[in-house]
């Protein structure tokens, strides 16, 4: 589908005004692409590797997420160094804990989707937009949801508009909960909250909340066996997002290797942090 | 019933060709060239919200001049195109080529078929890793796609613009040595008008700067466009 026509004219979908988005557009010309389309037979499962624990912390200039390497497929470590948080756009970045491949995929469409309306509107989405729209593919993928096949990202951006950082939390169905302060989703995130709750502070800046997220995945690392804690043999660490009112930046490794490095003499002292 | 009277196809053509040809003199030039660290393309566009000079993907732009909503119409199509097959295979295989060979079949098909052709001619521009691999191709109302090197000026008053860049054009001109030469063509009038000076309020430019990481492609306010011709003069 959606090749040239016989005339050598592009598909109708190509210049038909009104939508500006991208997923609506690839509904028309090319559904098979869709995740949302993709259907199993009732009562089957499948085995596909599951993301772990991604962390958000909201500081005084912005945002910083944060996401283990680890991918599980029951008892097996299917990855070690898979990369969790993406960059969603120039100002928001999206964690996805849940089927990976699945996720990865909506992850891919969720980044061009934005760019999509970007370009075509001429102007960037409100981030209560973005965040609608990423819950609107969610609630698309509810099918799969039910078979075992679920998908629930943490989404944070920057918003331009009321000048503060912001975090998003989901459901399968696609039900959005916007969180104050700082978030975590995936297996570990139970022992990740519970580390956050005593660290968080309200007056935290950039570098603390990129030490509590690290320090926060080593906990749930700690009592979860699905989630990967700091690999010093590798050297594979968390990839840490930090977005604030200048962009979105990924935290260089030199700075995470930093933290991990101060975060594990640390608790060499006191294993409990 | 009355029979129809006859015109043979070349009339059919030629009037076709007459009549987008007025439509697109009608319009002010836009020029897009090539400089040191990537592509520059502006034109003069009173207008702050209806751009003539857009983002299509990561290394690609589109100009053009002629009907805004016959132009605007294609962009949307190639952003659509471009974001289709970077979905589908990968970023890195969208590529001007393909786009501008989509642009000239849709342009074909609309010269031959419609009653009426589009009035408008298009530039799609790629940024490539240095100057030698930077791609122009320029797109005509009936279809036609020619590849061009270094610069290619569009719209009604082209020829004394063009003949400024062909004097003066220089592969390895840095930002502002190409901004104010662009300026300074944009500028100049055909033969026996009054030269007119363009308010930089008045100009839309923007970059496809190759030092960039991913989207190359960046506007160029107003302000910036002053400082540039103002750092010139002093």
């Amino acid at each position: 589908m959606a090749e040239l026509g016989l005339n050598g004219r592009l598909p109708a979908a190509f210049t038909a005004p009104g939508s500006s988005s991208f997923t609506d557009f690839l509904g028309g010309v090319a559904p098979d692409l869709l995740n949302s389309r993709l259907t199993l037979p009732p009562g089957s499962t499948v085995e596909a590797p599951h993301g772990t624990t991604i962390v958000a912390v909201t500081h005084d200039g912005g945002v910083v997420m944060a996401g283990d390497r680890r991918a599980t497929m029951g008892n097996v470590i299917a990855q070690r160094d898979i990369e969790k948080v993406f960059p969603a756009d120039d100002y928001s970045c999206v964690g996805i804990a849940g089927t990976a491949g699945l996720a990865i995929e909506m992850v891919r469409l969720f980044q061009v989707e934005l760019e999509h309306y970007e370009k075509l509107e001429g102007s960037t989405m409100s981030l209560d937009g973005k965040a609608n729209r990423l819950s609107n593919m969610i609630r698309s993928n509810l099918a799969m949801a039910m078979q075992g096949l679920a998908v629930v990202p943490l989404f944070a951006g920057y918003d331009l508009e009321q000048g503060v950082g912001r975090v998003f939390s989901y459901d399968v169905t696609g039900g959005r909960y916007e969180e104050h302060s700082f978030h975590s989703v995936g297996s570990g995130s139970v022992f990740a909250r519970g580390a956050l709750k005593k660290k968080y502070r309200e007056d935290a800046t950039e570098a603390d909340a990129i030490r509590m997220s690290v320090d926060a995945l080593y906990d749930a690392a700690d009592d979860d066996s699905a989630t990967g804690g700091p690999d010093l043999a590798r050297r594979i660490f968390p990839v840490v997002m930090s977005v604030t009112a200048d962009g979105l930046r990924r935290v260089p490794e030199n700075e995470v290797t930093a933290v991990v490095e101060a975060i594990v003499a640390e608790r060499m002292t006191r294993p409990g942090g | 019933m009355s029979t129809p009277f006859y015109v043979s196809p070349e009339q059919v053509m030629r009037d076709k060709s007459d009549y987008a040809r007025k439509g697109i003199a009608r319009g002010r030039s836009v020029l897009v060239m090539t400089y040191s660290d990537g592509i520059l393309l502006c034109g003069e566009n009173p207008n702050k919200a209806l751009h003539k000079i857009s983002e299509i993907y990561d290394r690609i732009a589109f100009a053009a001049v002629g009907k805004y909503n016959e132009f605007e119409n294609l962009r949307v199509a190639g952003v659509r195109y471009a974001d289709f097959t970077g979905y589908r295979y990968d970023r890195s295989d969208v590529t001007s080529r393909g786009l501008a060979n989509a642009y000239a079949q849709q342009l074909g098909a609309i010269f031959t078929e419609a009653g009426k052709p589009f009035e408008v001619e298009l530039t799609v521009a790629e940024v490539g890793p240095t100057v030698a691999d930077d791609q122009l191709y320029r797109l005509t109302f009936d279809g036609m796609v020619q590849e061009e090197h270094g610069f290619i000026v569009m719209g009604g008053t082209a020829e004394p613009i063009a003949a400024v860049l062909r004097d003066e054009h220089v592969a390895d001109a840095d930002l502002d040595t190409a901004v104010r030469l662009g300026l300074k063509a944009l500028s100049t009038p055909p033969e026996g008008v009054e030269r007119r000076d363009i308010p930089v309020e008045a100009i839309e430019a923007a970059v496809l700067d190759r030092t960039r990481a991913r989207r190359a492609f960046r506007r160029l306010t107003a302000e910036r466009l002053g400082t540039i011709i103002g750092a010139g003069t002093s």
